[in-house]
């Protein structure tokens, strides 16, 4: 079978909530125990109560991923990489504002 | 392939002690970072530095390393020699966690059949990421894309190597930047005839030389002449799916917003586009235009300061 021949049609993930709790650990390579705790500082919110009818979106895949390479690149706490997100998303709606606002200024600061 | 020198990766003195190695990665990891740098190449430099510190931050590696000698510069053609590696052993790397490391050619020749224990128990194939950037223009239409990945993949020897494979993939209409595409078994290959892990592909659009995105809607902004603003116009716009033609309210300023409901990326809802205003005046540069504006300024009334009270 050439597999590279064949036209994939995947599943998209977008704001709803979908891939449970093992998927999403599976997919950071993780542990679902780190995953509960990433819920419990409050970087993701799952959709449902119950651990297992909680369901992420892609946001929280994209979010999970990135605090697992600040905390293995940085050897960050989990609280500190938290705050190294949220610093990061501010600046990324800044950097969107400003955008919008046509003013795409460079910001690098060194 | 290309010989790599780890010490000037990390632009360290081929004596540097453990502990300067450590500080001259820590360092050049906060500046090239991808998640926290803007620099240019982040990520490949990221890469790199990371590879290079793999090696010299682990004392068995650094020595091996080290027994290449000055026999090599950057970038120059490089093949192992045939006593590489006698008398060493290899654990597995700290970058390993997690993810498979991505690294070169350079390094998985030198230490990638030692990277990893070849597990024979059945398992699930690891879950992979990559990135696909495509045409706002595709979340109008659909399309077909072509990627090509590099995923590090066990061979029947354990050894860590490099495959690339090429995916069609469909990109389906309605898909929003941010988006994940998930397609599954085209992760790693399980192991044990365990099944395979997913692929999970991060769609961005490609920035639009007209339109802005957010979410599933769009902003253009629209010039508009004095007079169509003043009066009242019905002018053409572009939209992603073709020309229209928009009323223009009478007494519309700059930066007053339009909104063309359903006109953004298509799904259930269909997002919105924005029409930003923008008045353009046509330039004083000749004897007649010159007149027409000295006109308004006679005939006119107009303070455009008056709000600020002078």
């Amino acid at each position: 079978m050439d597999r590279e021949q064949d036209l994939l049609t995947g599943s998209v993930i977008g704001d709803e909530g979908v891939l449970a709790l093992e998927e999403l650990a599976r997919a950071c390579g993780a542990e679902a125990k780190w995953i509960i705790e990433l819920v419990a500082v409050g970087v993701l919110e799952p959709q449902g109560t119950d651990i297992s009818c909680w369901r992420f979106r892609a946001a929280d895949l994209t979010c999970a991923r990135r605090v697992f390479r600040l905390q293995r690149d940085f050897d960050a706490s989990l609280d500190a990489a938290a705050v190294m997100l949220d610093l990061l998303d501010q600046i990324e709606q800044l950097r969107a504002r400003l955008k919008r606002a046509g003013q795409d200024v460079d910001l690098d600061v060194e | 392939m290309e010989f790599k020198d780890y010490y000037k990766t990390l632009g360290v003195e081929r004596t540097a002690t453990a502990d300067e190695v450590k500080k001259a990665y820590r360092k050049l990891a906060r500046t090239y970072h991808p998640d926290v740098s803007k620099e240019a190449n982040a990520e490949a430099r990221f890469k790199e530095i990371g590879e290079a510190y793999e090696v010299l931050q682990d004392t068995e590696k650094r020595a091996a390393y080290d027994q290449l000698g000055n026999r090599w510069r950057e970038g120059q053609e490089f093949t192992p020699p045939p006593d590489w590696g006698a008398g060493f052993e290899f654990t597995q790397g700290r970058a390993s966690r997690g993810e498979a490391p991505d690294f070169s050619d350079f390094f998985s020749s030198l230490f990638g059949n030692f990277a990893r224990q070849a597990d024979a128990s059945r398992a699930r194939g690891e879950d992979h990421h990559a990135k696909i950037v495509i045409p706002l223009e595709d979340a109008f239409q659909g399309a077909t894309r072509t990627i090509t990945l590099r995923a590090p993949q066990l061979d029947a020897q354990g050894r860590v190597a490099l495959r690339e494979h090429t995916l069609n993939v469909r990109i389906p209409k309605g898909i929003r930047d941010g988006q994940l595409i998930r397609l599954a078994g085209q992760g790693a290959p399980g192991a044990g005839g365990a099944p395979g892990g997913d692929l999970y592909l991060e769609v961005h659009f490609d920035p639009h030389a007209l339109y802005r995105v957010e979410s599933h809607d769009l902003s253009l902004t629209l010039p508009l002449a004095p007079w169509e603003a003043a009066l009242g116009a019905t002018v053409k716009a572009p939209t992603p799916t073709g020309v229209v033609e928009v009323k223009i309210p009478a007494g519309s300023q700059s930066g007053r917003k339009l909104r063309l409901k359903g006109r953004g990326i298509p799904g259930e809802p269909a997002g919105d586009l924005y029409l930003v205003l923008d008045v353009v005046l046509p330039k004083a540069d000749t004897e007649q235009a010159q007149q027409i504006y000295h006109t308004m300024a006679r005939e006119l009334a107009f303070n455009p300061r008056k709000a600020l009270g002078v």
